[in-house]
């Protein structure tokens, strides 16, 4: 018998702890792929942060080091600084990225850090159970904002992509989504420039990829989908920022 | 190999150095900023790399990224920037990694002041972090123990895999004195095959960690750990008898302080006056076993500190009910006067009010 | 037996921590057991500066000096005023009265007025007020040989500084002259 699928050995056997019809799931499998394909895996080290994706270090087939909330770029840093030949990538949610870690991740642009930044924004934290994040939208329910996000209370959405897209260091940036077939393939392209920006030495590169949290959206898998297209995509358009190119 | 005179800040950045320090991460605090401006002109001579980083915070977590990819790494700091760090030390602790950090302690709480003090005692001895962990605090006396502490800590910190802590103060980090750079007793040091270098097709991937979400599995973990500290308590505690043949009265003081007990001591002396100290090199392993030896000839202790009281703690479970504790202190940048700290002993001892 | 503590204090710029550090640094090379501290802080900026020197045959417990100074040197008034109390009985006080037209209040110190700045102009090189005061308190206090001054002199300003060595030694001598007339 043919085989038509396989795994990515990009990742482990470790079973996935993620909820049903969460995208990050499908991240991973970007990932694992792009640094399989790319021939880096072996040299890759991995910086899992403090969310849903804390567990990352289990399910990634390379070395990897668990950083504390909002500090995987400044973790990456160290690993870099001390081995710049390895492939050194950061996965972070938009609690860790976008609220406690804004910091880390404009330094390390700032620094043109040689590193790669997988951003997961699906506009809410999805760990500590439902609660309003930089990138919730306005009227946008959480369990921190029951009536739903307000300008008046909370200001409007971060977004990362275009802010970092300013900083001189950070050169790639490109928002990307994982709700069709199309957009996975898109997504995928992404990541694989940002991990070749790296390997090119010019520095910080970082992917956005709208995702969904069918859990504390409160929606059925193919809904969050729908609620992504409708919501998230208006606010948070999708392309590129930067591109390496632009600088030459 | 003849002396030097160093200032002390410069004096812990060399000495780091020649005691293997490849990596420093670091933000600006006064009163220690000579030792990052040393360190980055002097490391990249020496085949290392230094880094500014935006805020301590971020520095300590760079220091955790080092020291899991294998680098001999240090960061240094000043009371209020320590206490930004601690999250970050209570990773490298729980994740079992070797780093060294250095504090300069300044007056606190708060942005406190910049002059020297021992209030940060509580903070570097009690974690300061979360959790269940320890690590080695030195606390030297004086540049030349400051240097051949610095040459030595980074290979006590790859031996136990654990950070360790280098404390002075102020006064220490501005001071002037000769110094001789020697090599420390060299250890036996285990081969790091835990560090994240890329598995190159050739292991399992490494996987640097403080994450346990099962219970057993943290309680084990947190067990393992124990006994790493009771080795570092045997090991590694340090500490000066200083006069306590038959002393009337025993000092107990470290760091700078130490050094006025010893000028009081001095002035006993000419009156025949027998007073002791013990001075701790180590605050936490803390040296029980010194109070315990203290010879019958002592009628009680005084503590001596640039604090409110703090070690008077240590001091009080070492001692465990036996003789009266006194104490003086002054805190805030103001240094002991060897006059107040005499007219304590004569109170002590049954002397002038 | 020497047991030298001394306090240098003047304004940022005239060059008294350096002065401290040539004293400590003499000491250091003739194998005695030296300390240096300096103020520190925002009033280094500009504002007063000071060190404390002790220079010792014995281990140096506290390099802090209270009301026990040997040799107490001051090159502007504030530090006079200061620093005055810090001296201990019998000690010196070294006044540079080119700048201080106050005279010493204490009546247990010897007092000796240098100015420091009038000779250095002399000498043709504002900047070496410093080290005429130098010389004066080498000369009061015989810590250390002159020709270990000149080595020291040599690694506390650098080697680059060397072409103004002549200039500071000249200065140095000025300073030992005038208390050695002071003294007859």
């Amino acid at each position: 018998m043919a085989i038509v699928y396989d795994k990515s050995k990009g990742l482990t056997d470790v079973e996935l702890h993620f909820c049903p019809g969460c995208t990050h799931g499908t991240v991973h499998k970007l990932v694992a792929e792009v640094l399989v394909e790319l021939d880096v895996l072996e040299k890759s080290v991995g910086v899992a942060p403090v969310g849903c994706s804390a567990l990352s270090y289990d399910y990634f087939n390379c070395d990897m080091q668990q950083a504390s909330h909002g500090r995987a770029p400044a973790v990456a840093t160290g690993i870099k600084r001390v081995n710049p030949e390895l492939v050194v990538w950061t996965y972070q949610g938009d609690g860790d990225l976008a609220s406690i870690g804004t910091a880390e991740i404009i330094h390390v642009a700032h620094r043109g850090e040689k590193i790669t930044t997988i951003f997961i924004n699906n506009a809410i934290y999805g760990m500590t159970g439902g609660q309003m994040a930089p990138t919730t939208l306005i009227g946008q329910k959480t369990t921190t904002t029951q009536d739903g996000r307000t300008v008046e209370h909370s200001g409007k959405p971060l977004k990362m992509a275009e802010m970092l897209a300013t900083i001189d260091g950070a050169k790639f940036v490109e928002r990307v989504s994982v709700d069709t077939p199309t957009n996975i393939r898109k997504a995928k392209k992404a990541i694989r420039k940002a991990f070749e920006l790296q390997l090119s030495g010019k520095g910080f590169g970082i992917v956005e990829v709208l995702s969904t949290c069918p859990t504390n959206w409160a929606l059925t898998p193919r809904d969050s989908l729908q609620w992504l297209r409708d919501n998230m995509m208006p606010y948070y358009p999708l392309g590129n920022f930067r591109t390496p190119e632009e600088d030459e | 190999m003849s002396k030097v005179l160093m200032k002390g800040n410069e004096a812990i950045a060399e000495a780091a150095i020649r005691g293997g320090c490849k990596f420093f991460f670091g933000y600006p605090i006064t009163p220690q900023n000579e030792l990052p401006e040393y360190m980055s002109r002097e490391l990249p001579k020496h085949g290392g790399v230094f880094l500014q980083a935006e805020s301590e915070v971020a520095a300590i977590n760079m220091v955790y990224g080092a020291a899991g990819a294998g680098g001999r790494v240090m960061t240094s700091s000043s009371s209020p920037g320590i206490a930004l760090k601690q999250e970050g030390i209570s990773y490298i602790a729980g994740a079992n990694l070797p780093a060294v950090i250095v504090n300069i302690v300044r007056g606190g709480p708060g942005l406190g002041g910049i002059q020297p003090a021992q209030s940060d005692y509580n903070q570097v001895t009690r974690g300061g972090g979360d959790g269940d962990y320890k690590m080695p605090v030195f606390v030297p006396a004086n540049l030349q123990e400051m240097v051949d502490i610095m040459m030595e800590a980074f290979d006590i910190a790859d031996y136990y895999r654990n950070p360790v802590m280098v404390v002075g103060d102020g006064m220490i980090g501005q001071m002037m004195e000769p110094i001789e750079f020697k090599k420390p007793v060299p250890r036996e040091l285990p081969v790091k095959d835990w560090i994240t270098t890329g598995t190159k097709g050739e292991r399992k991937p490494n996987i640097i960690n403080s994450l346990f979400l099962e219970a057993s599995d943290l309680e084990n973990h947190n067990l393992e750990a124990q006994e790493k500290y009771a080795e570092m308590v045997k090991n590694e505690t340090r500490v000066e008898n200083y006069n306590m043949e038959k002393p009337e009265l025993v000092l107990t003081a470290y760091g700078t302080t130490s050094r006025i007990c010893k000028n009081v001591i001095a002035e006993f002396k000419k009156e025949g006056i027998e007073i002791g100290l013990i001075r701790p090199i180590t605050v936490w392993p803390f040296p029980h076993k010194a109070f315990e030896d203290i010879p019958e000839s002592a009628k009680g202790i005084l503590v001596v500190e640039m604090s409110q009281g703090q070690m008077i703690d240590d001091v009080k479970i070492a001692n465990n009910g036996r003789l009266p504790i006194g104490f003086h202190g002054r805190s805030g940048g103001m240094i002991p006067d060897p006059q107040d700290i005499i007219l304590k002993v004569r109170e002590m001892l049954g002397g002038v009010k | 037996m020497i047991n030298e503590k001394v306090i240098c204090a003047g304004f940022g710029g005239q060059g008294v921590m350096k002065m401290g550090q040539i004293i400590t640094y003499s000491g250091m090379m003739e194998n005695k057991h030296v300390s240096w501290l300096p103020s520190y802080g925002p009033e280094m900026r500009g504002g007063t500066a000071n060190c404390a020197v002790m220079l010792s045959d014995t281990p140096i417990g506290s390099p802090v000096i209270t009301y026990d100074a040997t040799a107490v040197i001051v090159m502007n008034l504030p530090s006079l005023v200061k620093f005055e109390e810090n001296a201990a009985p019998g000690s010196k006080i070294l006044v540079n009265s080119s700048l201080i037209d106050q005279k010493v209040s204490r009546e247990d110190v010897e007092a000796y007025y240098i100015p420091c700045n009038e000779v250095a102009l002399e000498l043709g090189n504002a900047k070496v007020a410093n080290m005429v005061m130098l010389g004066a308190y080498l000369q009061l206090a015989n810590p250390v040989k002159i020709e270990t001054v000149f080595k020291a002199m040599v690694k506390v300003f650098g080697e680059k500084k060397a072409k103004f060595m002549p200039m500071n030694e000249e200065a140095i001598k000025r300073g030992m002259e005038i208390i050695k007339e002071q003294v007859k």
